[in-house]
Formats: structure tokens, C-alpha cells, sequence
């Protein structure tokens, strides 16, 4: 990249700052117009002297002239309006042009970074490279040319005006302009110096916030918020005693500018007046130079005003710039392939003489030399630290070997393009790090390479599409279209969406992963009319699992939902409202406050009775915990109120024992009714659910479902044992029901149930399919380690690959579980390479070749039956194993 | 059945019967239902104990494994107890029950039990009382048993 910016602007907005220059060139005789026509029409149109008799042959008086005068003023003003918006909006524009440049080339450059750079930099100090550092460029790059050249001619301008009037006061004038010259860059280098350390600084700073994000667990686990705050704060303290002293700098030199501009009319005083008294000067041409200076005064400002900025400027750029050039940077060419389709790779794969080493002094691989098929299964073995996960690395080309070479077929493969690498060799590493979204998202992460359908577009949105791409192409940004499709079915061997789900959920099988996908979708709702078809079977599935559990004699397991019937395994809010919340308006914990259900309650005559069955469960409660330590577990498992409420509760229980519930006011009625609401009668047997209450709650229960005001339908979906409900999870519509309390494994009974059920309906795919919308988080921190690695390997295997390596990707495995998924794994790939490395001899077995490494060097290699004997290294490693 | 119903049944275990009837109706609450259908198997021999059973309703069998299969030893009903012991230590269970008609149990679980140990000094004050004192009993039937073998010169 350009080293400086200037530089930088030249080359990518060349003609920009021409056309700025040039429109500001002849923006200038319109300024000086409007200064003049002012004059005209006061001493002229106003004080009526030398008013011209005629003009282009008309004749006019001196009213008519005053507003012909004024309207031209009017018109300048326009005018210059007009030149100003066109200068601001132009400037703005290239500013941006050159920021979104700028941006993009350096974000393209961070691709290019070499893997190993990542440990030495952090995303907390590249984030604010790119975002915050380069946004002050935007808005220099519009005046980097045009505002000096602007100042410098003006400046120019009222310096020949001064000169032409007399040498010696032009010399006056300009006197101090030499000791500026020479003082100020000298001041200015050490604000520069001290501007590159505040940028270091604010790096630091950011680097060390990511951090702390980053080890949040660390701090609260140590208790070591208070040295971390104790770090942010002396960074604070150096940012600021820098800040401090930038501050002191930059204004001594404003201080010592002014000082020395005043000077000046001191020089014109004391050396003019003299000459004007002595008679060599006319008081006139004094006066005139006078005024000449006071306009000279404002550019030279405005230069070093300049200056200043541009130092700023240069020294951010410069230190950007130089954050962005590591050593050994992936060549560009390797990263601009964008053919859709890549030949497989073909032949032998050999790896000679193969050397790795991070700081030159430790070779991590020495010298290591193999070959095999591409077409083998073969493993790689070796203790921790024997190169086996870096000689992993260099065969994806994650990393760049220090030492000799990797040839697959007839290609060296440092040369192969990353469309060939990243396309027919798959790769999954240990760690897996996961983009929030949802698993499917993640899972096509992998086919997308270049967008591959066109797609069918109206009118309107491909021409802003296009206008979109004009505007890329004049910043050098991407001209791919991001919202199209890019995922590459083909690769994956299917036709379109519906066949490449199909096909990930065979996949996720083979990783052993498709079970708790199910679970997820399982527990998650649909909207029906998106998935009218698996909401249709779901209800089929509802109706043959009360036929089964019927026939299975199982019946009492669920408890379903009924209108007409109080539900014993729910809680007295859920028989209320029976139905699920669409939203917080009825969110049962707080359903106790609405004013729609207090009024309901209150017309049923339920009330009354229903907060004394709260004051009772609050009374049992007291009598109950009260003489339990605070903080016991108790609390959380079985109390109605916390161990922080129960003396409150103690204090209500007494004050409305004496005085009636009237003692107390809504809101703590409210607190009691929520008490009453929280009963399940089959699972705490309080038995004050008595059945009279419950005939009566059930009346309550159809006048809040009929007289459901209009504007609140909609925030409840009532059950209907016809109807599939939207708010609900796949599975609360299967079951449409409530577990019921107190059946010895009947979990397990009715899981097993439910499954087979599933099984007879033939939903599994489509459940599993439902599950693969799961958000999995940042990071995919909602997903577990093993899954994330599961789904890694997952979408490894759906590209297809001519290789396959699996670089110890399993680990978090349980070993009878990874040698299940290695043996699947090993089926999908029959016929197609698979490099798998993992420190577990015993997965040999089966192998067409087996790699031993030791201390970076591929020690032995053969068949399992050739490794597995006495003196052998890999006998050594089993048996350690 | 009431919360006040459920303590009186508690009292019926042994280690209970001393309890303050306040701790009593805490630790029903705690406690809960389980329903076994005839065949169901309330624990299996061998296996670690968690709970205990109280029969509140229905009958089962206890049997014990031998060279010819389960064998019946004894059958509980309504208001017995089942596997009191398992809730204070970690023995395996010495026995299969097995639900013989339909059973209706109150379930005191030994995490439950244990955490109400843990957060009532007086309720384990009261539990280490009854069991000194069937240790007590113990040693006296064991100093009895051993008088007798040696008035009868058998030691």
C-alpha cells in the first residue's frame, strides 16, 4: 500500500481533486463579485455617485438600479450558495469514497494476514484499526489538496496586493512568517511523537477491554475485578497525561501563533506611521495595507490550522498502514479465483522434506517426509507435541512450511489458489468457532464461495442492485451481490434447499449429532402456515399419540388439555388463561397484576376466594421455611416465596390474620392472587384446590376466553384440541396435555412413547429439520463443545472434499463415542481421502496407512499390522494409550 | 390426603417418629407421590440407594436374588416402609421390591433429607438421639445375647 497518504489520495482520487480544484478555481470570481456589489450598491445605487447614465442601452433611475443591484446580490448569493453545497457534498462524497476504499483494502489485507500473525495481534487492536482510526481520513481526504491550494491562494492573492502598495510594509507583513516556519514544525514533531503513543495507547486499551470480555469467567471466578480495574485505570491515567500534554503543545503553538500575528500590526504602526510621517507613505495606502492584513490573517490561520490536521492525519494513516503489512502475506493472487467450479484434485499426495518452525529455533515439524493416495483413509499419530497437529495445519495450508514441500498430483500446493484448497480439501481443527446464527447457516458456511444462481429479480431492486455495484466498482469494493444465493449445491452433490437439508441430516447421523438437533426442534415452535404440511402431521401425531398412549393402557400419563375440565397437573394461572402467552402481556408470572384478569376474576366471584387460598399457601409457607437459614436450597426447589420475602410475607400473614384482606393494598393483593396462581393441586397437595374452586375456575376460565377485549386478542393462543397452536413447541403439540405428577418412570414411558410415535408418523427428518433453524449463539456459545465440534465435522464432510482432515477434531469426544463417529465417518468417505490425526493409536485398526511422528519427524508409517510390533514406537503409543 | 395426613404417615418411620411435627410437615412437602402400576419395581437389589417408600396404599413384594431366581421374602403394605436406612448412608439395596398391585407411595428422597439435615441443627440433634438409641438397644440386646451364650458355656 501507499505510504502516505497523499499519495494514497492521488492515486485512487486523482480526478476528484482535480475537479475540486477546478470548481473551486472558478468559484472564486463569484466570491469576489459578491464582495464588490455591496460596495457598488452603497456608494453608487445609495450615495448616488458615478452612477453610470445607461447600461447595454437601457436607461434606469436610481431606484431601478438599486434593485437591479440587489437582485444580482441576491443572485450571487445563490450562486455561491450553490458552489459551496456542490464543494461540501462533492468533498464529502470522495472523503467517503476513499474511507470505504481504505477500509475494504484493508480488510481485504487482514485475509491476506499470514495464520500465525493472529497470535500477535488481537481483534481488539484490528477492530479499531479499520473502524475508528481511519474515520478522521474521510473528512481530510476531501480537503487534503483543495483546502491548502483554496487558503494558499488567497493568501497569495492579498500578499501581491500588499506588496504592490509598498516593499517595505509587504515585507513587514510577512516578517514573522520565517520564525513560524521554523518554530513550529520543531514544536509540532513533538506533538507528533506524542500523538503516535495515544494511538498506541487507545490500542492497548482496546486490546485489553477485548480481553477482559473475553476472560469475564476468569475475573468473577478470581475475583480479580479490582486488578483489572486497577490495569484499565493506570491506562486511563497514561492516555490522559498524553492527551495532557498533546494539549499543551498544540496550544503554546497557538499561543506563540497569535503572538507573533500581532506582532505584525505592531510593525505596521510603529514602521508605517513613521513613514507616513515622515511623508513617505500616504495615510491611504497605510490604511488599505492595514485592512489587506486583517485579511490575511484568517488563510495563514486556516494553513496552519492545516498543518496541524495533516500531521495528525499522516501519522494515523502511517500507523495503519504499517499495522497492516506483516511479513510473509498470502499472495493475492491465491485469494482471486472466482470460477464457480474447481477440477478435483488428482494423484498422490507427498510431503517432502517437510519443515515447520514459528520462531525460527523450534522446528515443530523437522524435516518430515510422506506419501499416500489422495484416495486413503489415513492416520496420523504421535504424543502431544510431536507435530502432528501442525504437520495437520501445513497439509490444509493454515500453515506456510519454513521448509521443504507438499505436492499434490503435479501441483506444489504453497501455488494452488485457495479456490482449489478451500474447496476440495476439507478441515477441521480442534476449535470450531461458530457465526451467531442458526445451525443450518452454520452448516452451509462451507458452500459458499462465490454466489452461484442468478436469480429472479423485480425491476426495481435490480436496478438499485446495480447502482449498488457502480458505486463498489468505484471504490475497488466487492461486486458480488451478498443477499444472493451462494450456496453451492452442487459441491454437495444435491439439487436445491429441500435435498441439501435431506442430505445434512444424514450427515449429522454420521456425526452423531442428529439426536440432539431432534431434541432442539423438538422443543421448538413453528409457525404453521410457513409449515402448514408438518403442522397437519403434527396434528395427526397428536391424535395417534392419545390413541396409543390409550390402548398402551398409558392414559394417565398426560393429562390433556380439555375445555371443560380443570387440569391438575397445570397451575391454576394456566387453567385461566389455558392458553400460551404471545408475547409478556400475559406472561404468567405476572399475569396476577393484569387488569383484564383481576376484572375477570372479580365478575366470576373468584377473587375473594382466590387470595385466600394465597393468604393460606403464604401462611403454609411462613410455617413451613421461616425457620430454614436463608440461602438454604429448600427455597429455590419447593418455596413459594424466597428466603428475602418470607419476613415480609411472615409480617403480611399477621397484619391480614387480624385485620382482613382490606389491611393491604392492590399491589400486595396481587402478590398473594400470583401465590394462588402458582398451585399444581397433583404436585404440592395443599388441598386448597378444592373442586367447588375448580368448577369455578373453569367458568372464569370461558368468560376471559369470550370476553377477551379486541384489542388484546391475539397475545394469547387458546388451546384447542383441534387446532395446531403457533406458540407452542413441536413437542406441547404433540402432547397437547400436561405430564402428570407422581408416575414412577412414567418420563421414561412417555418419552419412549412419543418417539415411537414420531417414528410411525415419519417426522424425525422433518423435526430434525426444525431444529437445524436453532440459533446456536455468538460464538456458538448455545451449543456444547462436543456439538459444535460435531457440527464442524459435520459440514466438513458435506463439501464433499477430496481430502478429509480431521485434525484431533474429536477430542471432546468420549473415546467410545469418537470411534463410533470415526467409524461412520470412515463408511461416508469410502473411496475419497481422509487424513485423520489424533493422539489415539488404537484407531489404526483399518487404516490403509498409519503415520507415526515423533520430535516433528514422521518416524514410522505402514499398516496397523506392520506398526503393531515389540520395539515399534506406535506399540509405545498404544500401550500409552 | 392433607399436609397434617402425610406428617402422621412420616411419623411411622422409625427415624421420624421423633421429629417435631413442624419438620414433619416440611419434609412431606418436600417429599412427593409416586404411583408404581403391578410389576414395577419401587428399587432393585444391588442397586445404590436414594430413597425411601412409604406405602400409603397397595402391597409389595421384597424379593431377594438366588441360584434360582428372585425369591420372596416378604410383602409391605399400607403405612411400611421401605429402604429407611438408604436415606442416612450409601448401602446398595439389599433387595428388589416390586409393586404387587398398584402402589401408591410417599417418596423422601436423600438429597431432600439430607439438605433439611443441613439447614436444621435441632431436626439432626433429633436424628443422632434416635439412632443413639437404637444403638443402645442394640448393645444391650448384643450384652444380653452374650450373657445368655455364656451362662449356657458356649463362649
Amino acid at each position: 500500500m501507499e505510504r502516505s497518504i497523499f499519495k494514497y489520495i492521488i492515486k485512487h482520487s486523482l480526478k476528484g481533486q482535480i475537479v475540486l480544484l477546478v470548481v473551486t478555481a472558478f468559484s472564486m470570481p463569484f466570491v469576489y463579485l459578491s464582495l464588490e456589489v455591496p460596495k457598488i450598491i452603497v456608494n453608487e445605487a445609495i450615495g448616488g455617485q458615478g452612477m453610470p447614465e445607461a447600461l447595454l442601452g437601457f436607461e434606469f433611475d436610481q431606484i431601478t438600479y438599486l434593485f437591479a443591484l440587489c437582485a444580482l446580490f441576491l443572485l450571487l448569493v445563490l450562486i455561491n450558495g450553490g458552489f459551496k453545497y456542490f464543494l461540501n457534498v462533492y468533498r464529502g462524497v470522495l472523503g467517503e469514497r476513499m474511507l470505504r476504499r481504505l477500509r475494504y483494502e484493508l480488510y481485504s489485507r487482514l485475509l491476506r494476514f499470514p495464520l500465525p500473525h493472529f497470535k500477535r495481534v488481537s481483534s481488539g487492536e484490528i477492530i479499531p484499526m479499520v473502524t475508528a482510526e481511519t474515520e478522521p481520513l474521510g473528512g481530510f481526504i476531501g480537503e487534503a489538496y483543495s483546502l491548502p491550494a483554496f487558503q494558499g491562494g488567497l493568501l497569495l492573492t492579498y500578499l501581491f496586493f500588499i506588496f504592490n502598495q509598498d516593499l517595505f510594509l509587504g515585507a513587514a507583513a510577512i516578517a514573522t512568517y520565517p520564525l513560524q516556519m521554523y518554530l513550529i514544525p520543531k514544536l509540532q514533531r513533538r506533538v507528533n511523537e506524542l500523538a503516535k503513543q495515544r494511538v498506541l495507547a487507545a490500542r492497548q486499551l482496546a486490546n485489553r477491554i477485548g480481553d477482559s470480555v473475553s476472560s469475564i469467567t476468569e475475573i468473577h471466578a478470581n475475583d480479580t475485578s479490582h486488578y483489572e480495574r486497577a490495569d484499565i485505570s493506570s491506562r486511563l491515567g497514561r492516555i490522559f497525561n498524553i492527551r495532557y500534554q498533546i494539549y499543551r503543545k498544540k496550544f503554546f503553538i497557538k499561543f506563540l501563533n497569535n503572538f507573533l500575528a500581532q506582532i505584525t500590526p505592531f510593525f505596521f504602526y510603529s514602521v508605517g506611521g513613521y513613514f507616513v510621517i515622515v511623508g513617505e507613505l500616504s495615510l491611504g495606502a497605510l490604511v488599505a495595507v492595514l485592512a489587506a492584513y486583517k485579511d490575511l490573517a484568517s488563510p495563514w490561520k486556516e494553513l496552519l490550522k492545516y498543518y496541524q490536521t495533516k500531521e495528525d492525519i499522516r501519522i494515523k494513516y502511517a500507523q495503519v498502514i504499517e499495522q497492516f503489512e506483516p511479513q510473509h502475506m498470502l499472495d493475492e493472487a491465491l485469494l482471486a479465483d472466482e470460477s464457480e467450479t474447481v477440477a478435483p484434485l488428482r494423484g498422490d499426495l507427498v510431503v517432502g522434506n517437510l519443515s515447520f518452525s514459528e520462531d525460527q529455533l523450534i522446528k515443530l515439524v523437522d524435516a518430515a517426509s510422506a506419501q499416500m493416495e489422495l484416495r486413503e483413509h489415513v492416520l496420523i499419530t504421535g504424543a502431544n507435541g510431536s507435530g502432528r497437529d501442525e504437520l495437520g495445519r501445513l497439509l490444509a495450508r493454515l500453515l506456510r512450511p519454513t521448509g521443504g514441500r507438499i505436492t499434490i498430483g503435479e501441483h506444489n500446493a504453497a501455488d494452488l489458489p485457495e479456490s482449489v484448497i478451500g474447496r476440495r480439501i476439507s478441515y477441521v481443527g480442534q476449535n470450531v468457532f461458530l457465526l451467531p446464527g442458526s445451525v443450518r447457516s452454520n452448516i452451509h458456511y462451507v458452500l459458499k464461495h462465490v454466489p452461484v444462481a442468478q436469480q429472479n429479480l423485480e425491476e426495481d431492486r435490480e436496478r438499485t442492485l446495480a447502482s449498488e455495484r457502480e458505486e463498489s466498482q468505484r471504490t475497488g469494493n466487492s461486486l458480488h451481490e451478498f443477499t444472493a444465493d451462494w450456496i453451492d449445491y452442487a459441491s454437495a452433490g444435491v439439487a436445491d434447499s429441500d435435498e441439501l437439508d435431506v442430505r445434512i441430516v444424514d450427515l449429522l447421523r454420521v456425526v452423531g449429532l442428529e439426536k440432539d438437533i431432534y431434541q432442539l426442534g423438538l422443543r421448538s415452535p413453528i409457525d404453521p402456515h410457513e409449515h402448514s404440511a408438518l403442522a397437519h402431521r403434527i396434528m395427526d401425531a397428536r391424535n395417534g399419540l392419545r390413541e396409543r398412549l390409550r390402548s398402551g393402557d398409558l392414559a394417565e400419563l398426560v393429562e390433556p388439555f380439555d375445555e371443560n375440565r380443570y387440569n391438575l397437573n397445570a397451575t391454576v394461572a394456566e387453567n385461566l388463561l389455558f392458553g400460551t402467552p404471545t408475547d409478556a402481556t400475559f406472561d404468567l408470572e405476572k399475569i396476577a397484576n393484569h387488569a383484564y384478569m383481576l376484572r375477570t376474576l372479580t365478575e366470576a366471584g373468584l377473587l375473594t376466594d382466590l387470595l385466600e387460598v394465597g393468604r393460606k399457601v403464604a401462611e403454609t409457607m411462613v410455617d413451613l421455611f421461616a425457620d430454614l437459614p436463608p440461602g438454604h436450597e429448600f427455597f429455590e426447589q419447593f418455596s413459594f416465596i424466597s428466603a428475602e420475602e418470607l419476613p415480609e410475607y411472615q409480617q403480611l400473614v399477621a397484619r391480614i390474620a387480624s385485620q382482613g384482606m382490606q389491611a393491604v393494598d392492590v399491589d400486595t393483593q396481587a402478590r398473594f392472587l400470583s401465590l394462588a396462581f402458582k398451585i399444581i393441586p397433583t404436585r404440592h397437595r395443599l388441598g386448597l384446590v378444592d373442586e367447588n374452586l375448580q368448577a369455578r375456575v373453569l367458568a372464569a376460565r370461558d368468560a376471559f376466553r369470550t370476553n377477551l377485549p379486541a384489542e388484546l386478542r391475539g397475545v394469547v393462543a387458546f388451546f384447542n384440541a383441534d387446532a395446531y397452536n403457533a406458540e407452542s413447541t413441536l413437542l406441547d403439540n404433540i402432547l397437547f396435555g400436561k405430564r402428570a405428577y407422581g408416575h414412577a418412570h412414567g418420563q421414561a414411558q412417555l418419552s419412549s412413547v412419543i418417539d415411537s410415535v414420531i417414528g410411525e408418523y415419519d417426522l424425525r427428518t422433518a423435526i430434525v429439520r426444525i431444529g437445524l433453524d436453532y440459533e446456536v449463539g455468538i460464538g456458538g456459545g448455545r451449543l456444547s463443545l462436543e456439538q459444535r465440534q460435531k457440527l464442524a465435522l459435520a459440514r466438513a464432510l458435506l463439501k464433499r472434499p477430496d481430502v478429509l482432515i480431521v485434525n484431533d477434531a474429536t477430542s471432546t469426544l468420549d473415546s467410545a463415542q469418537e470411534s463410533q463417529v470415526l467409524g461412520r465417518v470412515r463408511k461416508e468417505r469410502a473411496g475419497r481421502g481422509l487424513i485423520w490425526i489424533s493422539g489415539r493409536a488404537e484407531f489404526a485398526k483399518g487404516f490403509d496407512r498409519v503415520f507415526v511422528m515423533e520430535a516433528g519427524k514422521v518416524i514410522e508409517q505402514g499398516t496397523f499390522d506392520e506398526l503393531e510390533q515389540d520395539g515399534r514406537v506406535f506399540k509405545r503409543l498404544m500401550q500409552s494409550g | 390426603m392433607s399436609l397434617e395426613e402425610e406428617a402422621k404417615m412420616l411419623r411411622n418411620i422409625g427415624l421420624f417418629a421423633h421429629l417435631d411435627p413442624s419438620k414433619l410437615k416440611l419434609l412431606a412437602f418436600t417429599s412427593h407421590w409416586l404411583k408404581f402400576q403391578p410389576g414395577e419395581e419401587l428399587c432393585r437389589e444391588g442397586d445404590p440407594g436414594d430413597s425411601a417408600y412409604i406405602i400409603t396404599d397397595g402391597t409389595a413384594e421384597v424379593l431377594v436374588d438366588s441360584e434360582n431366581g428372585p425369591v420372596l421374602v416378604a410383602t409391605r403394605g399400607k403405612n411400611e416402609v421401605i429402604g429407611e436406612m438408604s436415606i442416612l448412608c450409601d448401602t446398595p439395596r439389599t433387595a428388589t421390591v416390586r409393586a404387587k398391585d398398584t402402589c401408591f407411595t410417599l417418596n423422601v428422597s436423600k438429597d431432600v433429607f439430607m439438605q433439611l439435615l443441613k439447614g436444621s441443627p435441632e431436626l439432626s440433634v433429633q436424628i443422632i438421639r434416635t439412632l443413639a438409641n437404637r444403638l443402645e438397644e442394640s448393645t444391650v440386646k448384643l450384652r444380653d445375647a452374650t450373657e445368655k451364650l455364656v451362662a449356657a458355656g458356649l463362649d
